[in-house]
């Protein structure tokens, strides 16, 4: 395999009420066992995966918020979260797990073009 | 450069929204599915913020599909699945927006 | 006519197709066909067709549409056989909803399997070499 190809996984969906925060991890995790470098990007309602202490116990679930904290492990530390998505939803950064990047539309066009293959869940 | 395909109607507006404000210059805009009805005319003032360097393509299959063909504004160049295929190949990464 | 035979071979792309939507369910299922099949008449490769998510039951043997309908399994089991794809089903997201091989099947105690003729179970290890090895990789979702 000639130079590793940069992946970057945009997630836009709330966790828990769809598949598509889990698939992501899964993909990002697998990535990361690959060592294929993987950054992810939060956007709309994804960054809500970033918030709050989770317990989903209750609704039969695993939780993200654990394997979340366990991204560093598998050096996936560069994390991104939409400035717009989180003015929308009227959050700061500081509400979030994970310590992500602010990121402006330049800068997401900026990741866009800096990453080799971009996956959307 | 990146070719964006977009399959969510006009009434979903952060996918949309979010999708538009990702073009870069000289990227290139594929509307599918049901993507395609942001190309009618009531929907021009979506697009007005692009640079001018952004192409902007509709699926001619999905168009005729929802009877629209004839409806939607000349800034939309239609192609055929091929020219999907010829686009992605044309732009080096392919972003879907759904 | 060199000119030609060396632009052809430029072109030549490989690619992977990432199936995130549900047979009948979302249009994008039928998309992702549509560009395989496209791709392939015109002298591209696909390395792999990875199926994720609801896209799993795409590999069901026992889709059974309207005679008029299209059986959305069958297209790709034909495109597989006339272009040896490889198409892939991710055996984490297969198993929990119920698309399983005869093997599958046999670890859980099941009564049957459906897992359609030409397509394979596989893990989330097959979608990353897909990803390094291609030259574009295309995501179809709902």
């Amino acid at each position: 395999m000639s130079a590793k190809k940069k992946v970057l996984i945009i997630n836009r969906r709330a966790p828990y009420g769809r598949s598509n925060a889990r698939d992501s991890l899964d993909v990002a995790l697998t990535c990361g066992v690959f060592e294929l470098p993987v950054s992810l990007l939060f956007a709309d309602d994804g960054v809500y995966q970033l918030l709050g202490e989770h317990d989903a116990q209750g609704i039969g679930q695993k939780n993200l918020s654990a394997t979340m904290a366990a991204l560093p492990m598998y050096d996936i530390d560069q994390l991104y979260v939409c400035e717009q998505s989180l003015k929308t939803q009227g959050l700061e950064t500081s509400d979030l797990a994970n310590a992500p990047t602010a990121v402006d539309q330049d800068a997401i066009q900026q990741l866009i073009k800096e990453h080799d293959v971009v996956l959307t869940f | 450069m990146a070719l964006h395909t977009l399959n969510r109607a006009p009434a979903d507006q952060s996918c949309v929204t979010r999708c538009l404000n990702a073009l870069a210059d000289n990227d290139a805009l594929l509307l599918i599915e049901d993507g395609v009805y942001a190309a009618l005319p009531g929907h021009q003032a979506l697009f007005a913020a692009l640079p001018d360097s952004v192409s902007l393509y509709v699926l001619q299959p999905d168009l005729q599909a929802r009877g629209i063909s004839e409806k939607v504004r000349d800034v939309f160049t239609p192609i055929d699945d091929a020219g999907f295929v010829q686009l992605a190949c044309d732009q080096d990464k392919v972003v879907s927006w759904f | 006519m060199g000119f030609f035979l060396w632009q052809n071979s430029w072109l030549q792309m490989i690619f992977t197709l990432i199936v995130q939507a549900a047979p009948y369910s979302h249009q994008s299922a039928d998309t992702a066909y549509r560009f395989a099949k496209s791709l392939l008449d015109q002298g591209h490769s696909l390395h792999r067709v990875f199926f994720y998510a609801d896209g799993v039951h795409t590999g069901s043997a026992l889709a059974s549409p309207p005679q008029d309908e299209p059986n959305i399994p069958e297209r790709w089991q034909q495109l597989a056989q006339d272009h040896q794809l490889d198409l892939v089903v991710c055996i984490a997201a297969a198993v929990r909803r119920g698309v399983l091989d005869a093997n599958e099947s046999g670890r859980y105690s099941k009564p049957g399997h459906n897992l359609a003729d030409g397509f394979e179970l596989s893990g989330l290890g097959q979608l990353v070499e897909a990803i390094a090895v291609s030259d574009r990789t295309l995501t179809f979702g709902a």
